[in-house]
């Protein structure tokens, strides 16, 4: 028996050494999936996603088609609702006052939102990281003018500015560009990347001291290599984390510019790509707020579990990529 | 600390400058003047809106005046002039009123808070009273009872209250209460009762209500796993004496930190409650003047706005620097 027990320590010891390596992501991945909010929610994700590309297919109605006599049709299930109509199946959320189908306009809405959260978000990413990059490897002038800048961008309240931009383009040629979309990217990469090259540019001030950049270095790697090849791979974590949580908000401002009526432009043309939004939506509502709340709920709905999934899978990242920090807010 | 305050406080001219620049700009990019843009489609004659311009400045250049004479005659040079004297200028729309006077003049014989802007700010430290008194207590009962079902429930309440923004939930209240249970009204709110102030206070403090209970229950938790702590408790002190006076008292800090970016959301939060519930307050001067493009009425709120953001972080970063002796602000 005793002379047994070695062999078992190196059987194990063997297949723990021929386990195969697993790598800082594959470890991270791991503890994402055992975090069910943050599963749950990205497949509440990625259903809205799907939504909004498949929105032609899955949307029973045209949304912008007026069915008339249809007008303040409750839900489907609703027997009588506050206008006296009952519940018609094949409009299953109910229409809107000129009779316009409920369901159709919020899966179209769901088109613009998800457009909102991801068009941004790769403008932000490729200016935020590379300003980032340069200001904290290289210093300098750069530098300076990204921390200057950061400070009038603090200063002043984003959804201010982002109410003076719509309010003020919104009739200009730009301003009309995709029903207005592009003009709201323009402004919302515009104050958002300035966050994350802060961020990234905090990281690379602390990595580029350590020695394997300076190993780089010495070898004669280039700057631009070791930006790329050395200091993004190790700045990702906060990168992704920080991008989980700015999703949501660009989502809301979406909403709330809608909500105020300048968001997008509500497009007349059925063909067009972008016909509504759940901002725009809720403006329609709050209007027959008493009469058909239906309206009103079901874009704010959808809002609500967009945000709440997006700030679930944020929260799952967070943990995963940084143990450490688990559990602590 | 003398020199830091004083720098801070100079540091706001050109942040408020530039604030201004942004928007003035922006604004002049408009297309049309001040006097095309009436919906009403009334049309005025060009003789009229030559007077006009005269009469109100707009036929001067807008940044530098080029023409000979003085250079600084110009429209962004008078507003700021203007605006540093506490001149906003004139509405566009709301025509012989001035923008101070519609934001920050009560009407006849009532004191200043019944001004648009009094108005405002009684329903923001509403918010903020709401958020502190409930969020603190919420967030100690919490890390006092780590893992409990309390505990969990107030998770979710601040990871909602965090993530969803306040005029969804407020949808969702409105409904509920207006709407369905038929508690409160929307339209022909009478704001002199009491009653009145409670729900959009509550929705407008909600997020703030939700950080700060997170907040509170993670520095908690952080504080109660400190040496000094054992010792209060190794000393004989009671329960109650360690929690508040040893506990409490440094788990509150890093809450005040928050509370800078928090005023600054009740601040741009406001105009959209203030929407919901026909609040007369300065929000919803703002969303009005942007439906009816008032340009100047816009302008003249963002500045408000901006300043009011700028004077909320640095009365925070004093009040943090006070509090912990062990952050020197002046560096």
């Amino acid at each position: 028996m005793t002379a047994q027990a070695p062999t078992i320590e190196q059987n194990l010891l063997t297949q723990t050494l021929s386990r195969p390596s697993r790598s800082l992501w594959r470890d991270a991945w791991h503890r994402l999936l055992r975090n069910r909010a943050a599963v749950v929610s990205g497949i509440i994700i990625l259903i809205f996603i799907f939504v909004g590309i498949a929105a032609p297919v899955l949307a029973p109605h045209n949304p912008l088609k007026v069915h008339d006599g249809k007008g303040y049709l409750p839900p489907a299930w609703v027997k009588e609702g506050p206008t006296g109509k009952s519940g018609d199946p094949a409009f299953p959320l109910g229409t809107d006052t000129l009779g316009r189908d409920v369901l159709s306009r919020t899966i179209y809405g769901t088109r613009v939102s998800m457009v909102v959260g991801i068009i941004p978000t790769i403008i932000i990413l490729v200016i935020g990281v590379s300003v980032g990059l340069f200001a904290g490897y290289r210093g300098g002038r750069v530098d300076n003018l990204l921390m200057r800048f950061a400070d009038i961008i603090y200063a002043f309240p984003d959804l201010l500015f982002f109410i003076i931009v719509m309010a003020a383009l919104r009739e200009t040629p730009i301003g009309r560009l995709l029903n207005g979309l592009l003009l709201l990217f323009v402004a919302l990469s515009l104050v958002n990347w300035v966050g994350l090259a802060r961020l990234v540019r905090g990281q690379v001030l602390s990595l580029k001291e350590k020695e394997f950049v300076e190993a780089g270095r010495m070898i004669g790697a280039s700057s631009i290599r070791i930006m790329l090849r050395h200091l993004l791979p190790n700045t990702l974590g906060p990168i992704i984390v920080s991008t989980a949580f700015r999703i949501p908000g660009l989502i809301i401002t979406e909403a709330i510019l809608g909500y105020l009526g300048i968001g997008l432009r509500p497009a007349t043309d059925p063909n067009a790509i972008f016909i509504t939004s759940w901002g725009a939506l809720m403006l329609d509502g709050q209007a027959a707020l008493n009469s058909q709340p239906w309206v009103l709920l079901t874009p704010a709905i959808c809002v609500a579990l967009v945000v709440l999934a997006f700030n679930y899978v944020g929260d799952g990242l967070r943990d995963a990529l940084d143990p450490r920090l688990a559990g602590t807010e | 600390m003398i020199t830091y305050l004083v720098r801070r406080i100079l540091w706001l001219i050109p942040v408020l400058f530039f604030v201004a620049l942004i928007t003035f700009t922006l604004m002049h990019s408009a297309p049309g003047g001040p006097w095309d843009r009436d919906l009403e489609a009334r049309q005025v004659d060009k003789r009229t809106q030559e007077l006009l311009n005269q009469k109100f400045g707009l036929d001067k250049p807008l940044f530098i005046n080029l023409s000979g004479g003085n250079p600084f005659d110009s429209q962004f040079i008078n507003y700021i002039w203007g605006a540093v004297r506490g001149d906003l200028g004139p509405s566009y729309r709301q025509r012989g009123q001035d923008v101070q006077d519609i934001l920050f003049k009560p009407p006849e014989d009532k004191p200043f808070w019944y001004s648009k802007f009094g108005y405002s700010a009684r329903l923001g430290i509403l918010a903020v009273l709401f958020a502190v008194v409930f969020g603190i207590p919420l967030g100690v009962i919490a890390a006092l009872n780590r893992n409990t079902l309390i505990d969990y429930f107030t998770l979710f309440i601040s990871t909602v209250g965090i993530s969803v923004p306040n005029f969804v939930l407020a949808i969702f209240l409105i409904i509920l209460f207006a709407s369905r249970l038929k508690l409160i009204r929307i339209v022909q709110q009478n704001w002199d009762s009491p009653g009145a102030w409670i729900i959009p206070a509550v929705i407008l403090g909600f997020g703030t209500f939700a950080y700060v209970t997170r907040l509170t229950r993670s520095t908690m938790l952080e504080v109660m796993q400190q040496d000094y702590i054992r010792t209060a408790r190794a000393k004989g002190l009671a329960e109650r004496v360690v929690v508040i006076r040893h506990m409490l008292r440094n788990a509150l800090i890093p809450v005040v930190t928050i509370l800078g970016p928090a005023l600054a959301a009740l601040v741009t939060g406001s105009f959209i409650i203030e929407q919901m519930f026909a609040f007369p307050g300065m929000g919803r001067a703002f969303v009005t003047s942007i439906t009816q493009r008032d340009y100047s009425m816009i302008m003249g709120t963002v500045l408000v706005y901006a300043f009011l953001v700028a004077i909320a972080n640095l009365s925070v970063d004093l009040v943090y620097g006070i509090l912990d002796p062990r952050i020197k602000v002046g560096d």
